[in-house]
């Protein structure tokens, strides 16, 4: 199941005036677009798209901010409507779930495409959120299938004509196959999913590894992973693009900052603290730079990520303009084993920590943007 | 080059080379042993840019000359051969070659011209001092265990040897930490070293430095600069960079003001602690101490192994305290401590702990306490 638009949706829903008006959500002073209901979309915005960028191709375009609080509450309005379909519920992200319904129709007394009809049917008449369903035989056929035909739409890929269906499509519809891979498959000439059935499986794990043996299963349709509720983390990480590639340091520690917060942020959501910190960098020219280092404690403290990062970011010798910055912790462990040990040499760290344990509380009651750090403007 | 040399003599100045050649390198030259017969001797000299070793024996040289070869095949060759054999070198540098013959054996190896080899700039130094072996023995053996590995703060990474004041006048003194432990070792003040300047001896030359040192009767000959340190033995000279950064103000972490004392024998304390951390997870290895009335409860508590407790009669007359710690850095200062008893000084379970041995303040060691 996947929402249509549903930031976009939340806040026609909550704001009737907007209903037919192109309504964009993002912002922020280097904003993007985080969603773009339908009508803006036909005008051409996209979601990541620079805001400056989307108003150019919609001037007329409703510009709201986001607010996540609000579609996390609606999120878990739907997400108790599924529970009654299943328990085997694998969210992806706030609007998108995967549902394992096999061995459900004895119960429910009718076939899972009649119950998820009537779920988005409740969705839109309860919640006035419209979503499409994607059903299928494996996680990921049902993905492509929800995007198939959208809004609204209700797309199944049954087992016999899998194939078939598979063949003249192209490899990228393969979730996690960004324009590196792309470029890697069409380099070995494969574009369509045809292409990809005439190589045998030792020459496609030869020229791709672990990777080509996940294609040659997904070629024909095959995916044996299990819809997981509580799939374990192994990571948070955040990134974004820029809409205008820069070497400027200030400006990259600027954007790292914010990626650190909202690693952490997440990390405190959950409990976690990880215990190796990493720095991701895009180039001007594409490549992809990782660093990562080990911390002296696992932390789920923003400024002990952003030092780490930060002190990475100042190892390497900047050649080049970068287009995407990142930040990311792994290794995650539970947080009553956070940041145990102070450091002899930084007694100021106790109280940095003090200090960002009240900005959080501060944070929560008044709002993310109620208390900011001066970096953070950059 | 021809020359002959007892297998014992040899091995023990090619081990000394090829421990500091590093393993993996790209430039060839730097894998290999530099050795140069003159006169009555014979020379081995190995580096790997920031350290140089020469390591200078007896030999009968039958004909002066010079070559390298790698260092680790060369050492692997020697390790092999049978104690009290008697060892050829013998260089043809038509060939590019030196043959290694002992007894029946005969081995052949490639070699690099010796003007390739890179030797380390001579420098001028500051200082010079002797000091017995055992005295430098105890100063980097006592600290070399809180040198820290963190890259990003690359003047840790060493041991400081500075000069410093202390109660009694000026010593020579190591200090190194890692932000969690740290070590702070003094020795009397060697005369003519009072103007050294303060240099931060990166790890891989604590590691070759020890080897210099474990003879008690010799004296090591100290040369120290701004940028190069030297230690050398009527054989061995030993020539490293040193690590261009500031120590940090050691002095300040060093706690001063801590009044609650426990003393405890420190190898029964060390064994304790390393019974009970058997069931702490990997990840966490938190020890608790509750110190209450001459008693000391050592416990572990991990949800996921399970719990231990053991409980030592020691001397303790302050108010009850619970203060946790990771049980590694316990065992590394409890081991420390040789001769007398473990004097803990403790503050509160939040502040820097305090170890020495006794009374003796010429090795301190501080801990940093972990939530438990």
């Amino acid at each position: 199941m996947d929402c249509d638009a549903f930031y976009a949706s939340v806040e026609k829903r909550d704001n009737p005036e907007l209903a037919d008006k192109p309504v964009i959500v993002g912002g922020g002073r280097r904003g993007v677009v985080s969603a773009a209901c339908y009508v803006a979309r036909i005008r051409g915005v996209k979601s990541a798209m620079p805001m400056f960028q989307a108003l150019k191709k919609c001037p007329d375009a409703v510009v709201v901010k986001p607010r996540m609080d609000v579609y996390a509450a609606v999120s878990k309005e739907i997400r108790k409507m599924m529970e009654e379909l299943t328990p085997a519920i694998e969210p992806l992200s706030l609007d998108e779930a995967f549902l394992d319904l096999r061995g459900t129709e004895k119960l429910h007394g009718h076939p899972p495409a009649v119950m998820l009809a009537r779920l988005v049917k409740r969705m839109r008449d309860e919640l006035g959120i419209g979503g499409s369903i994607g059903l299928s035989h494996n996680k990921f056929l049902a993905k492509i299938a929800s995007d198939l035909d959208k809004p609204q739409g209700f797309a199944v890929i049954g087992q016999a004509e899998t194939q078939q269906f598979l063949n003249d499509k192209p490899v990228r519809l393969i979730w996690g196959v960004g324009s590196t891979t792309q470029d890697a498959l069409e380099r070995a000439g494969i574009r369509l999913f045809s292409d990809l059935m005439r190589w045998e499986r030792e020459d496609l794990h030869a020229r791709f590894g672990s990777r080509g043996e996940r294609l040659w299963h997904l070629a024909r349709g095959q995916d044996k992973r299990r819809v997981s509720r509580n799939a374990p983390i192994k990571s948070i990480s955040n990134e974004t693009t820029f809409f205008e590639d820069t070497s400027d340091r200030e400006i990259l520690l600027g954007h790292l900052w914010r990626m650190c917060e909202k690693v952490t942020d997440r990390a405190k959501a959950r409990e976690l603290a990880g215990a190796v910190a990493t720095l991701k960098l895009k180039t001007t020219k594409h490549g992809i730079l990782t660093r990562r280092v080990t911390l002296r404690d696992p932390t789920q403290m923003a400024e002990t990520l952003f030092q780490a990062t930060k002190s990475l970011f100042d190892q390497l010798d900047h050649k080049q303009g970068y287009r995407l910055i990142g930040a990311g912790l792994s290794q995650l462990h539970p947080d009553t084993l956070a940041d145990r040990t102070p450091d002899l040499l930084d007694p100021m760290a106790a109280q940095r920590a003090t200090v960002e344990r009240a900005r959080d509380d501060i944070r929560k009651k008044f709002g993310s943007d109620a208390i900011i750090k001066g970096r953070s403007l950059r | 080059m021809k020359l002959s040399i007892e297998r014992g003599a040899l091995l023990k100045a090619v081990s000394q080379a090829q421990s500091v050649v590093e393993r993996r390198n790209t430039i060839p030259i730097l894998a290999n042993v530099l050795i140069e017969a003159e006169g009555e001797h014979v020379q081995f000299r190995a580096t790997d840019l920031d350290i140089e070793v020469v390591d200078k024996t007896v030999a009968q040289v039958e004909r002066a000359g010079a070559t390298t070869v790698s260092a680790v095949t060369l050492h692997e060759i020697v390790r092999k051969l049978p104690d009290g054999a008697l060892v050829t070198l013998t260089d043809d540098a038509a060939k590019g070659r030196l043959t290694v013959d002992a007894g029946r054996s005969n081995f052949s190896l490639a070699t690099l011209p010796k003007e390739d080899f890179p030797v380390m700039a001579s420098s001028e130094y500051d200082s010079n001092f002797s000091a017995p072996a055992p005295v430098l023995r105890r100063l980097f053996d006592k600290s070399k265990f809180a040198i820290s590995t963190e890259e990003t703060r690359y003047y840790l990474n060493g041991v400081y040897m500075h000069i410093a004041d202390a109660d009694g006048g000026q010593v020579l003194r190591c200090v190194a930490t890692d932000g969690h432990r740290l070590a702070r070792i003094d020795a009397d003040l060697p005369d003519g070293a009072s103007d050294m300047p303060g240099i931060i001896v990166p790890r891989k030359t604590v590691g070759e430095l020890r080897k210099l040192l474990e003879d008690d009767d010799v004296q090591i000959a100290v040369s120290v600069s701004e940028t190069k340190v030297r230690f050398a033995t009527p054989e061995i000279t030993l020539t490293s960079k040193v690590i261009d950064g500031t120590f940090p103000d050691y002095q300040r972490v060093i706690p001063a003001g801590n009044t609650r004392r426990l003393e405890v024998d420190a190898s029964e304390f060390a064994k304790a602690v390393d019974r009970v951390s058997t069931v702490s997870s990997e990840r966490s290895r938190a020890v608790k101490l509750s110190l209450d009335e001459d008693r000391l409860v050592l416990s572990v508590n991990s949800p996921d192994s399970g719990a231990a407790e053991e409980e030592l009669a020691v001397a303790y007359g302050d108010e009850r305290l619970e203060i946790g710690f990771n049980a590694k850095y316990l065992l590394e200062i409890a081991s420390q401590v040789d001769r007398e008893n473990a004097v803990f000084m403790f503050n509160s379970s939040g502040d820097p702990t305090l170890m020495r041995e006794g009374n003796d303040t010429t090795a301190v060691y501080v801990v940093m306490p972990m939530r438990v």
